[in-house]
């Protein structure tokens, strides 16, 4: 139980060239427990450099990243030892891929999928791991008898459900989702989506989520983050920003797609 | 150009200054992998060139030294490099592991327990115990310095989920001194054990891929396994057929094309020894009749 | 009754007897001489040299005499005897601008100061068999060329004077080069020591990885900027006099390939470049050392690593023949205790399914 309400993540002023390509201008923004933000955009905002930047795999030109994290207290990250980045994004944070491929271990069966992340941490007993890996099968709605089968003979929907569940199964405190839903079937989003919304509100996660869709931001985000150009154009709640657009390209954006 | 007399071991004492500097770095951190400049030798790459390599930068002069390859002294192999350390330093050499001082080993630990103040050389084809789950030296490199060894467990449960066993015969993955992950080069699950807390210092030489590595006399050596799936090692069904044998690692000799088969010690050291004692096998000559040459 | 078998000792001697009397053939037939090794299959003895990082053709002579014609056997043979060798000192750059030239070739310009000359060339010879060649020959005497021109420039510094390739810039005075011959290999691997492990990697090797370059596996767009073969001098740096002493000369074979351009629209382009060289005149050598050697250059150029040329440790690791044979014969010494233990696991698991009674369908172990 929190005490003391302090943002999880405070992000403060990231700049990230590409050459003379400006990525990212200025960035800074707070994530709270439990929380969803969105960042939203179209292509070449600058929202996906910011969450790999956010994840340790794109170094920033410049900037601050304080982790309020669970055993080491506030840790900045951009200054921090590769090691104790690592160490945290093992135990606290998660990752969610746009492509099932990029965040799985497509040779190993699903149960190592899932397993894994408990056996870096320490797990020993095959039995116990099992179990847990067939608990999370059902929690994320894939059948029992797919435990040792390889994510390559799953379809696109069961590959991303796995995936959430190998980032869900160590309880981190935030989770990091870049388009988690794109290329898949308008109607397998949906499934998704729903899946998402229930289980992060059941383990009371943080997640930063990026997407370009706002249909899936209003679905999911409790606020949003609107990015052009490298910068922060507008933020706020989501039903308000996405019901009362202020900025011009924010109407611009809401406007020009149907039925958000 | 003309015969010339070679140094010493044959490598030159620069090379060998060397080769014993990156053998202290391994005695100082138990199980990590130290880079050295190999040296080509003439014998061949694969052939055992690290261990030899680490054998001519320890040996002296009053050294005893014994060579076996698959557990033993007269397989051509190991013939060959025993040959190499004789012509090059003259010392005494050995069949018997409790007369050796210095042991250089293919493939097998002696079945003779160890003595403190005894060296035993391991001949090392593929130092890192990641690469076949992670073919790139930069990334096994940083999993090693963080301890990132997760994947390798993954691969352990992987082979009990399909197969119902770990499925590791030989050159299995031990965690030394509750640190570093490590392979004990291609001896069998059998002899794992015997790295553990053992009085003698062993070194570990792998020429091609340029790593030496070490275990202090005493050091944790443990080999990686699941609380419900504890390491174990083989066992025959039937002990040795020259020596009774219950507790030694057993080769198979086929006899016929029937399927007649017998086991017997791969350490002939250890066979001859017992047989010297008087145990006998079912296989023994009978004690009437003179051994066939 | 089993008896077990000793013995290797004995089998080993003979069979480096029968090797000795295979390696001398018919002994009705004269013993072939080192010199007629050295002087009449003088590319051999160029590709060992090259290869086991020794620039003495004698020995190499020697070492394919001794490997019976086997050039990676021979190389080996060098290898091995360099360990041997102390170092008594580093020379100073080769300068190939003040070669003796016997051959120079650009396929990028048609005519350039200095000319193109041929050399002895196999180049433009019909491959049919000369079967004249079973006899003995009356020697024949080439033309000599004309008095070579005053001076060679070569072809990039053509290109360097109007500011079109870039430049290949010596590093600060005080910066280490690494040795491959000294300490190994580690990643990634800066330039200098991958053009020493190319040097001395297999020419097979690299011709494979250099012409999968030109069929679609990175694509480096290469030219042969300039072929130059002749004869360097080699000076010592002895540091106690404080300057260089000429301890003789050698042949030696440079290509520089002129590769794709590079740029942009703020930045304007230059072609890249690729460098080659090996002792005597293995010349295939040299130009598939230089399109591996650009290919290598993907990262530093800020190309995409896509092909199996461009991937650093997969190239540097397996080039080296040596190294290779080694362990790929290796795989001939006894293997039968892990063998035994593999058995033991397969028998021990057949069991246990043999036991369950219905056998279900198990996957094929992946390795």
């Amino acid at each position: 139980m929190n005490t003391i309400e302090m943002p999880l993540l405070n992000v403060e002023g990231i700049e990230k060239s590409f050459g003379r390509q400006p990525a990212c201008r200025d960035v800074s923004l707070e994530l709270w427990p439990g929380e969803v933000l969105g960042i939203v955009g179209e292509s070449g905002s600058g929202k996906s450099t910011l969450l790999k930047i956010l994840a340790g795999r794109l170094a920033a030109d410049a900037g601050r990243i304080h982790y309020r994290s669970a055993g080491e207290g506030i840790v900045e990250l951009l200054g921090a030892s590769e090691a104790q980045r690592r160490r945290l994004m093992r135990r606290e944070w998660g990752f969610v891929q746009q492509h099932a491929r990029d965040g799985l271990r497509m040779g190993f069966s699903a149960g190592a999928n899932i397993g894994e992340p408990m056996m870096a941490l320490g797990q020993r007993d095959y039995g116990s791991l099992r179990n847990t890996a067939k608990d999370w099968l059902r929690a994320v709605e894939i059948p029992e008898e797919r435990l040792d089968d390889a994510p390559r003979t799953f379809s696109g929907g069961m590959q991303q459900r796995l995936q959430i569940a190998r980032n869900l199964v160590t309880h981190p405190r935030i989770v990091l989702m870049d388009e988690p839903t794109g290329g898949l079937d308008v109607s397998v989003q949906a499934r998704l989506l729903d899946l998402l919304r229930r289980l992060v509100h059941e383990h009371n996660v943080a997640v930063i989520l990026v997407t370009h869709d706002l249909g899936v931001a209003r679905l999911l985000a409790d606020r949003l983050m609107v990015m052009r150009r490298g910068q922060v154009v507008e933020a706020g709640l989501t039903d308000q920003l996405l019901d009362d657009p202020q900025h011009a390209y924010t109407q611009l954006l809401v406007s020009s797609v149907l039925g958000v | 150009m003309t015969d010339q007399d070679y140094n010493f071991a044959f490598l030159d004492e620069q090379t060998k200054r060397m080769l014993r500097r990156a053998i202290l770095k391994a005695v100082a951190i138990p199980g990590y992998q130290v880079p050295f400049g190999s040296r080509e030798m003439p014998l061949p790459y694969g052939w055992g060139t690290g261990g030899m390599q680490v054998t001519a930068a320890v040996i002296g002069a009053d050294d005893v030294l014994k060579v076996i390859d698959q557990g033993a002294d007269d397989t051509t192999n190991a013939v060959s490099i025993r040959r190499f350390f004789k012509r090059m330093t003259g010392v005494a050499t050995t069949e018997k592991t409790r007369e050796a001082t210095l042991i250089q080993t293919r493939h097998r630990v002696p079945e003779t327990p160890l003595q403190a103040g005894q060296i035993l050389v391991y001949q090392v084809p593929i130092p890192e115990p990641l690469r076949w789950l992670e073919p790139r030296e930069i990334e096994t490199r940083i999993m090693h310095a963080l301890s990132e060894y997760g994947v390798m467990h993954v691969k352990l449960y992987e082979d009990i989920a399909r197969h119902g066993h770990i499925s590791t015969a030989y050159d299995y993955p031990v965690l030394v001194n509750g640190r570093y992950l490590m392979r004990c080069s291609p001896i069998p699950k059998f002899d794992t054990p015997k790295l553990h807390m053992n009085p003698a210092l062993q070194l570990f030489g792998a020429g091609r891929e340029k790593r030496i590595y070490a275990l202090p006399p005493h050091t944790d050596v443990k080999p990686l396994d699941f609380e419900d799936h504890p390491f174990e090692i083989e066992h025959w069904p039937e002990p040795c057929a020259l020596c009774g044998a219950t507790d030694s690692f057993l080769d198979e000799v086929i006899l016929d094309d029937k399927g007649g088969r017998m086991f017997v010690c791969s350490d002939t050291d250890y066979c001859g020894e017992r047989r010297e004692a008087g145990h006998r096998g079912r296989m023994s000559p009978p004690e009437t009749l003179e051994a066939a040459e | 009754m089993y008896v077990a078998v000793k013995g290797g000792e004995a089998a080993i001697e003979n069979a480096h007897k029968l090797l000795a009397e295979d390696r001398r053939g018919d002994a009705a037939l004269p013993e072939l001489d080192v010199a007629q090794i050295r002087e009449q299959l003088s590319l051999g003895v160029d590709r060992v040299m090259t290869e086991g990082s020794i620039y003495d053709r004698d020995l190499a002579a020697l070492a394919l005499k001794q490997a019976r014609g086997d050039q990676v056997e021979a190389i080996f043979l060098l290898r091995a005897y360099r360990t041997t060798l102390p170092r008594l000192g580093i020379a100073a750059p080769l300068d190939t601008q003040a070669m003796q030239v016997s051959r120079r070739i650009s396929a990028t310009f048609k005519d350039l100061p200095g000319g193109q000359l041929l050399g002895p060339t196999f180049d433009y010879t019909h491959r049919l068999l000369d079967f004249a060649l079973l006899a003995e020959q009356e020697p024949i005497a080439a033309k000599q060329a004309g008095a070579l021109a005053d001076s060679m420039p070569q072809v990039v510094d053509l290109l360097n004077a109007e500011g079109l390739i870039e430049r290949e810039l010596p590093d600060a005075e005080d910066d280490v080069v690494g040795d491959i011959t000294r300490e190994p290999l580690m990643f990634p691997a800066d330039r200098a020591v991958r053009l020493q492990s190319l040097a001395r990697a297999d020419e097979g090797y690299l011709l494979a990885l250099g012409y999968s370059t030109q069929r679609g596996y990175a694509k480096s767009h290469p030219f042969v900027g300039e072929i130059r073969s002749g004869t360097v001098p080699v000076e010592l740096d002895i540091p106690e006099l404080g300057f260089t002493v000429d301890i003789g000369e050698i042949d030696v074979t440079e290509c520089q390939m002129i590769n794709q351009f590079r740029g942009s629209r703020s930045e304007p382009p230059k072609f890249t470049r690729g460098y080659g060289l090996s002792f005597g005149y293995a010349e295939r050598k040299a130009m598939a050392m230089a399109l591996v050697d650009r290919a290598l250059r993907a990262e530093e150029l800020g190309e995409d690593i896509t092909a199996p040329a461009q991937d650093q440790e997969f190239v540097l690791y397996h080039g080296d023949n040596v190294e290779a044979s080694g362990f790929v014969q290796h795989l001939k010494l006894p293997h039968h205790v892990d063998f035994q233990a593999e058995l033991a696991l397969v028998r021990k698991m057949r069991a246990e399914i043999a036991a369950a009674g219905a056998a279900p369908e198990f996957e094929e172990a992946a390795q």
